[in-house]
């Protein structure tokens, strides 16, 4: 008797191993599952044009305040107050510039905000649909009155992008949403598009954007490295970059062409598709231990009858 | 023989020093969930955006729930191995579980930034089947239902047996001002006990399918715990970063459960001055080697399928991490191949603390010191952090403290040891725990 039930339950946590293990090894197959659909929407950053002049950053804290509550940040240095200075993406800043310098001749600045990916990681993540992406427009967006302030997002998202409001009582998640609410509802472009003097922003379809960016590499291959960072990095992302120096020296980070999510999801998937598993698996025990219950209760009565 | 007597109420004071003690650890981890409710996280934590995730989901959630993992681990070897001689040490596991979860839940609560829009968990429209969490949190929530449910005879026993000694003598205490007088009191506590009698063997009945479902739950949150982090591909360390994330939380939240069902076993014996269980252990102990030796298969057959050998080796920080936990968890099993350590209580109690140490580290190391998220971030917990996780792992000793004096939860010492074989009729319950309670309500 004890001898089966041991091999019940090796089989039990065989079963559950094999699928386990049938997914891992799936996973090395091919990516087929992500379609991407180029006529959403995004942006191109140029860091070659650009002059660094944060109109952009300004411009989006002017046109997102409310909505974001996007604060002016205070730097350590600036005791006066008087400058919006703001080291990182936080909680009060959606956008930023930031400058690299390799030597005192090779340098070149960067804008961060979110990515939009095509296959997000932090939708992907959400328990409760905060994060969504838009069907036709493909941005990212984030509902505060839906976030639980789990900050799973700020873990799966690889940029790094969603950030937290640490210091206050009511916090929410805040990251760029291509200004769906405000400036892009009221005039149909980004705000830091539309403000950027040096034209290192360019708004648009993704397709357009993707386009452009091989003409002007193709025109002036010698400023440019060879490559449109967001093209296929995790999926591909509707914020594409080009500049003149390796991206992972701007603090792009260097991500494989499969979406992080497309990992996850499918091993999630095939635990519980269709939620065949976890029935089957309550089925079995069930069986199992009413069965073994029964076997007791006989054994019981053999007993009592015996004694008596 | 009666369901209830294979359990006995611990005799003795429940306001000892001890007690007090545990109560002030509280009260000062309280005082921290209050200053981080009225200023934020960011007053009392040191998390950031490039840590999200500190020690309150670390230990807590991920680590917490695994050594909460007794009670699982305990039924599936009674109902699904059918051991039924282990039946005995079932309670006091589920009660551990109960706290354990409870307490998870309680901290996920501190931790959540807009807790107050939790109630989206159970909007159809708001679920988000993709997200692990979603998996998570909706399991736990049921399985904490559960426990209370499987826990629920012990009390409604001792409801039944009650002479309200205590209730009688508070109400004494309070009786001229807000009590009423004794005789309405004494009619709504016998309706209680009537309705306590008449539940628990209806309860009882059904109780088996409760119990598979606390079996089926864990099985699929806990691997889902190891899930969470998949998504975090190019922050988790390749040492942790694997597709079998989820068999390696099951298989070691398994063997972390029956370790840390031994420990509390030794340690509740110490320390309310019982014998030791030594039989019912030593069996326990046998089971242990054959969990982890899968689950250190599967991490060395991982780790040379995604060629990280050389990492694991390096001998840097990672490496050094990764070395301890597997050692702890390898060194400790090795203890428990040898038959004269199991049946010693100290070799026991050594090798079950290597391996939950090592197993719990296993859990950090994936959550914390495996993670991470870029240059310039650093992470290290701050005081009131620390003091608000410490102050929920003394509410939790406290609460089985006072509940193994209130209830019947621990192996009655008569039925033990003593009468092993015969014992073996005594000691099921499935069939006569149906009939008893019933003559007993008849009896009314
Ligand atoms: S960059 Fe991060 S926050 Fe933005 S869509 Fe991608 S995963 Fe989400
Ligand atoms: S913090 Fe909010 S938006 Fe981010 S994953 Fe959690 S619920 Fe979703
Ligand atoms: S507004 Fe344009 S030029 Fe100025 S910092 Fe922003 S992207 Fe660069």
């Amino acid at each position: 008797m004890k001898k089966t039930s041991r091999r019940d339950f090796l089989k039990l946590a065989g079963a559950t191993g094999a699928g386990l293990l049938a997914c891992g090894t799936g996973n090395a197959l091919a990516n087929e599952g992500l379609q991407v659909n180029n006529d959403e929407l995004g942006m191109l950053y140029d860091a070659t044009k650009c002059v660094g002049c944060k109109a952009c950053m300004s411009a989006c804290k002017r046109v997102n305040s409310d909505y974001g509550s996007l604060s002016y940040e205070k730097a350590k240095f600036d005791e006066d107050g008087l400058w919006d200075a703001p080291s990182d993406l936080s909680g009060s800043t959606r956008t930023l510039i930031k400058l690299f310098k390799e030597s005192e001749k090779r340098w070149s600045y960067v804008k961060y905000s979110c990515m939009h990916c095509q296959k997000p990681s932090c939708v992907s993540v959400c328990p409760v649909s905060a994060m969504t992406k838009e069907k036709v427009s493909g941005i990212v967006d984030y509902n505060k009155n839906t976030c639980i302030g789990c900050r799973y997002c700020q873990i799966a998202c690889p940029y790094n992008i969603p950030k937290f409001q640490w210091e206050k009582a009511v916090p929410q998640i805040v990251k760029c949403d291509l200004c769906k609410a405000t400036n892009l509802r009221e005039k149909g472009i980004t705000a830091c598009a539309e403000t950027c003097p040096a034209g290192a922003i360019k708004f648009g379809k993704r397709k357009d954007l993707l386009e452009e960016a091989h003409q002007r590499l193709k025109d002036a291959p010698d400023k440019y490295v060879a490559h449109v960072y967001g093209e296929h990095e995790g999926g591909g992302t509707n914020h594409l970059y080009l500049a003149s120096m390796p991206f992972n020296k701007l603090g792009l980070p260097e991500i494989k062409p499969e979406a992080p999510a497309e990992f996850s999801e499918k091993i999630q998937h095939t635990i519980y598709k269709g939620f065949i598993a976890p029935v089957a698996l309550y089925s079995t025990l069930c069986f199992i231990a009413v069965k073994n219950m029964k076997k007791h209760q006989g054994h019981d009565d053999d007993h009592k009858k015996g004694g008596k | 023989m009666g369901h209830s007597e294979e359990y006995q109420k611990l005799e003795g004071k429940i306001f000892t020093k001890s007690f007090f003690i545990l109560l002030s650890i509280v009260l000062l981890g309280f005082y921290f969930v209050g200053v981080r409710y009225v200023k934020g996280i960011g007053a009392v934590s040191n998390m950031s955006d490039g840590y999200p995730w500190g020690i309150w989901i670390t230990y807590d959630v991920a680590t917490g729930t695994a050594i909460a993992c007794g009670g699982y681990a305990v039924a599936i070897l009674v109902y699904i191995r059918n051991r039924m001689q282990y039946h005995p040490m079932i309670r006091s596991a589920i009660l551990t579980s109960m706290f354990g979860y409870g307490l998870a839940g309680f901290s996920v609560m501190v931790d959540l930034g807009r807790p107050w829009n939790a109630y989206n968990f159970f909007i159809p429209s708001k679920w988000q089947a993709n997200s692990a969490m979603f998996e998570v949190a909706l399991c736990v929530m049921a399985y904490s239902t559960v426990l209370i449910l499987e826990f629920l005879p012990a009390i409604l026993t001792s409801i039944e047996k009650s002479k309200w000694d205590r209730m009688n003598a508070i109400r004494n205490w309070l009786h001229p001002k807000i009590a009423p007088d004794k005789k309405t009191m004494e009619d709504k506590l016998e309706m209680v006990r009537l309705g306590a009698a008449w539940l628990n063997p209806r309860l009882n009945k059904v109780l088996i399918f409760f119990i598979v479902l606390g079996i089926t739950l864990p099985t699929m949150h806990q691997s889902s715990l190891g899930s969470l982090l998949l998504i975090a591909s190019t922050k988790l360390h390749p040492l942790w970063h694997t597709g079998f994330l989820p068999l390696l939380f099951l298989l070691n939240c398994v063997f972390i459960g029956y370790s840390i069902a031994i420990l509390e076993s030794i340690i509740s014996s110490y320390s309310f001055k019982r014998p030791y269980e030594i039989e019912e252990l030593s069996g326990l102990a046998g089971l242990i080697p054959f969990v982890t030796v899968i689950w250190l298969t599967v991490v060395i057959g991982d780790l040379s399928y995604r060629g990280q050998i050389h990492a694991a080796l390096k001998g840097d920080f990672y490496s050094g991490w990764f070395m301890t936990e597997f050692l702890l968890v390898a060194c400790g099993s090795l203890i428990l191949f040898v038959k004269k350590c199991r049946r010693s209580a100290r070799w026991l109690f050594i090798s079950a603390s290597m391996i939950v140490l090592g197993g719990a580290l296993y859990r950090f190391n994936v959550y914390l010191i495996g993670f991470n998220p870029g240059q310039g971030w650093k992470y290290f917990p701050s005081f009131a952090e620390v003091m608000i996780t410490v102050g929920i792992v003394a509410l939790e000793i406290l609460g089985y403290k006072v509940f193994v004096a209130l209830f019947p939860v621990l192996p009655n010492m008569d039925l033990h040891g003593a009468h092993k074989k015969k014992g073996h009729a005594k000691k099921h319950k499935g069939g006569a725990a149906e009939k008893l309670p019933q003559t007993e309500a008849h009896a009314h």
